[in-house]
């Protein structure tokens, strides 16, 4: 018999999630009892099917585990596009609904409950499938070695997954614990810890067994990327749930200690989840695409120490002029503004890699898309620093500035590289000549890059619009604007920044389309791109 | 404890610490020797594919 | 392969590779966050801070469980313009009961760390009903189910004890009466003197002019009309100029 103990653990497991429904001491966790028993019970049903005996008086013939192991990773490219496309559009959603209020549908589709949503389902939902997929395939290849544990890497994409639906259920049920990107309670928060080190076991266990004898600095990327986001997870979700069979915990911190917990643990979400783990896969995948070796090697490891160490100080300024004491904000300020030199040096590294074959960037919209993640990264990295500084803070804090930013950074860095690193995949994982279509690839890449643009811009405009219409005084010196006026008053930038974001999801369709031809083995006919063209990439070529 | 004693302490024997942890880092990653090295580590990702695992 | 020898041991060995990027990651957390435990004045000495009575809590745990703190923060900045639009600028203080802090990061509405007392229960209950109805230009969204909604409270004396584990100075008296103050907070008939000695500062009343049951509403308002009413800021200022 094959295959025969996964579907005989998950079958227990459902049997402990009913029970843990029968005897839920609130009606919230017998209600996330009921959606983990669906879960657990459709996965048992589904590999109930995949049981394979041998026939009598014979034994099946092994697996084969040598080669690469693609299959998980062919896994987690799909999922990192359903969970993209997830995010996009409940993005929308809350942006519609902060536009035109009456879309709210209490209680379960409220804008306080969906935008965790958003935010969960963007950076660990997309953005941590994409670090799963890509992880998985850069330390294969760079250490030239099977992944580390069998089976292992699939519980940590399925355990991954499980983390994702729990979380996100969790959410328009109401189960939050209030800490910003950590707002999963406490059972789910034990869960993703279980996956976590069964992750950093997979890691851990192929470098060691690598045949090269250097570990490619992607994977130092990637393995800080593991290793301090354990840290964070642990020390910012320490809790004491108020029953074993409740969905309430009370964090372990109060007040100013608990504030700069969440936001040691918050800023660095970005600066090891959204930043380590993403510049591993600039640093395989920009070579990659250029077939030229990173610009300085030397650089990249200067970059590492550097970006690892300062980022982690970083946190305190997101508490500018709150009660945390001053000496703590100014440390986070100076720290903030010292991590621009490691970010831009990253940047400048990733770009140069280019010298020489800038001319690619006319033929291959798929460079065309990393260098655009580039340039996002550089400009949120400027853009960042420079809100840390405390006098720049008070007026952008608060605002939708804030919110502009980190769009620029998501949408910009964080997802057109990771759609780069998408369309490089995808053809070698299900061995395609090519992509179906680079004429799409490019209509994707001007849809998002205006996408974000627009939001951005809008999100600049409202952001300075409000602060400094709150600090507002008049002649007699009494505040000009009440609360609600300069809410209005930002509403038409609320309307556009919704556009931006239908054009950032609809650049994610058409990429979902072309994807989908790919793995069929489909290949359109058409043009090579750039050409006799002298300036291509000004609009879509046709 | 309180405040002013971990001022002192950050703004020297803090202050030379990370100062010394600067150039230690630059010195060792540019020492001599180092650039052929770190070219040959650059190629890593470019060599072929190869199913030899 | 001579070039291996020379190289360094960092970049070959994973466990070294592993243990210095954990050092390098933990000491800028450690500098920052140890000491906030540790040095004195980093949380002021004021006088009326209390535990949140068992209705004030359950009503925060509302206030969690809608994301309130999405849009509205709970951190009043020493600007003139904050100080003028919400009142005296929010103390550390004010927030050390506080398991998780509330204290936001976006305004998309306003700040509510002073909110208690500036508007009736009334236009409390009518605003999370309706908001547009009382501030036609909001973008809120609408609670009118916590109206109908039951309080759960049966356990309300294990939240009060998962407090108390993580430093909230509940006294046993508070967790052995927690239902009994629960419910006698929202109902002005019953016999309050043990909870009003309890728990200073305290409102009892029927929150949401519902007296036939204690609803998510009552425990909402109870929450919200208690925020920023508790330390004596006149002492603290009077103090604060004494250094």
């Amino acid at each position: 018999m094959r295959n025969g103990t996964e579907p005989i653990i998950l079958g227990a497991a459902t049997l402990l999630a009913v029970l843990g429904a029968a005897f839920a001491q609130d009606e919230l966790f017998r209600a996330h009892a009921w959606v983990l028993v669906a879960v657990l019970a459709a996965t048992t049903i589904v590999l109930m099917r995949r049981v394979e005996f041998a026939p009598a008086g014979q034994t099946l013939p092994p697996k084969d585990t040598s080669g690469y192991m693609d299959d998980v990773i062919r896994f987690g490219a799909v999922a990192t596009l359903f969970w993209g496309i997830v995010g996009f559009l409940v993005g929308v959603v809350i942006a519609a609904q902060l536009a035109w209020p009456w879309l709210n549908i209490e209680p379960w589709f409220n804008f306080g409950r969906l935008r965790p949503l958003h935010t969960s389902a963007v950076i660990f939902a997309f953005g941590g499938n994409a670090l799963l997929c890509t992880s998985f395939y850069v330390v294969q290849r760079t250490c030239r070695a099977r992944l580390f544990g069998g089976n292992l890497a699939w519980f940590v994409f399925w355990g991954y997954q499980l983390f994702i639906v729990m979380a996100a259920t969790g959410y328009l049920l109401g189960v939050t614990q209030s800490k910003e990107y950590a707002e999963p309670e406490w059972y789910v928060d034990l869960w993703l810890t279980v996956v976590w080190v069964a992750y950093l076991i997979v890691y851990l266990g192929t470098i060691v067994r690598r045949k090269e004898p250097h570990i490619y600095v992607a994977n130092w990327f990637y393995l800080s990327f593991i290793i301090t986001v354990a840290m964070l997870h642990l020390v910012n979700n320490a809790a004491v749930p108020v029953s074993f069979l409740g969905v309430k915990s009370y964090s372990a911190f109060s007040g100013v200690q608990d504030a700069l917990t969440q936001w040691w643990y918050g800023h660095n979400a970005v600066g090891f989840f959204l930043t380590a783990g993403f510049l591993g896969m600039m640093y395989y995948f920009v070579p990659k695409q250029a077939n030229r070796p990173v610009y300085s090697y030397r650089l990249s490891i200067i970059h590492f120490w550097a970006l690892i160490f300062l980022y982690i100080w970083a946190g305190p300024h997101h508490l500018h002029y709150t009660a945390l004491p001053d000496w703590a904000q100014t440390l986070g300020m100076v720290f903030s503004i010292m991590l621009w030199m490691p970010s831009w040096g990253g940047m400048i590294n990733g770009l140069m890699t280019l010298q020489g074959a800038w001319d690619k960037l006319r033929t291959d919209p798929v460079l065309r898309m990393m260098v655009m993640s580039l340039a996002f990264y550089g400009m949120s990295t400027f853009e960042g620093p420079m809100m840390s500084i405390k006098s720049v803070n008070s007026l952008s804090h608060y605002t939708d500035w804030t919110i502009g930013h980190v769009h620029s950074g998501a949408l910009g860095w964080n997802g057109m590289v990771t759609f780069g690193a998408l369309y490089y995949l995808v053809p070698k994982l299900w061995n395609r000549e090519r992509l179906y279509s680079l004429q799409l690839v490019n209509w994707h890449l001007w849809l998002a890059t205006l996408g974000i643009v627009i939001y951005a811009a809008v999100m600049w405009v409202a952001g300075i619009t409000q602060g400094l219409m709150w600090r507002e005084y008049d002649d007699q010196g009494f505040l000009v604007n009440s609360f609600v006026e300069t809410v209005s008053a930002i509403h038409p930038e609320y309307v556009m920044r919704t556009v931006g974001g239908l054009l950032y999801l609809g650049g994610a369709f058409v990429m979902a389309y072309n994807i989908w031809r790919t793995i069929r083995g489909d290949v359109r006919q058409e043009k090579a791109m750039g050409g006799a063209a002298a300036v291509p990439a000004a609009a879509p070529a046709q | 404890m309180d405040y002013s004693t971990f001022r002192q302490f950050a703004d020297s024997w803090g202050l030379l610490y990370m100062f010394l942890l600067f150039i230690g880092v630059i010195a060792f990653i540019f020492r001599p020797g180092s650039k052929k090295v770190s070219e040959e580590l650059a190629q890593i990702p470019l060599k072929e594919d190869a199913e030899d695992v | 392969m001579s070039f291996l020898e020379k190289h360094g041991k960092i970049e070959r060995n994973v466990s070294l590779l592993f243990v210095f990027s954990l050092v390098a990651v933990l000491i800028g957390g450690i500098v920052e966050i140890a000491p906030l435990f540790y040095v004195k004045n980093t949380i002021e000495k004021v006088e009326g801070m209390r535990p949140y009575t068992p209705l004030e809590l359950a009503g925060r745990d509302i206030y969690i469980r809608e994301g309130c703190y999405v849009c509205h923060s709970q951190m009043i900045r020493p600007f003139r313009d904050e100080v003028e639009r919400y009142g005296h600028y929010s103390l550390a203080a004010e927030s050390m009961y506080d398991h998780p802090f509330q204290w936001g990061s976006k305004r998309t509405g306003p700040d509510l760390a002073r909110v208690g007392g500036r508007y009736s229960d009334e236009w409390h209950v009518q605003h999370m009903i309706n908001p547009q109805s009382v501030v036609p230009e909001s973008i809120m969204p609408s609670y009118a189910f916590l109206a109908s909604a039951d309080l759960a409270k049966s356990n309300i004396a294990a939240h009060l004890k998962a407090n108390k584990m993580v430093g909230v100075p509940y006294t046993e008296a508070m967790i052995e009466n927690a239902l009994a103050d629960l419910e006698a907070q929202a109902n002005p008939d019953a016999d309050t003197s043990g909870l009003e000695e309890r728990y200073a500062k305290i409102s009892i009343r029927d929150f949401d002019g519902n007296p036939a049951k204690v609803t998510e509403m009552d425990a909402l308002v109870a929450y919200l009309q208690m925020l920023g009413t508790l330390v004596d800021l006149k002492a603290y200022q009077q103090n604060e100029n004494l250094r």
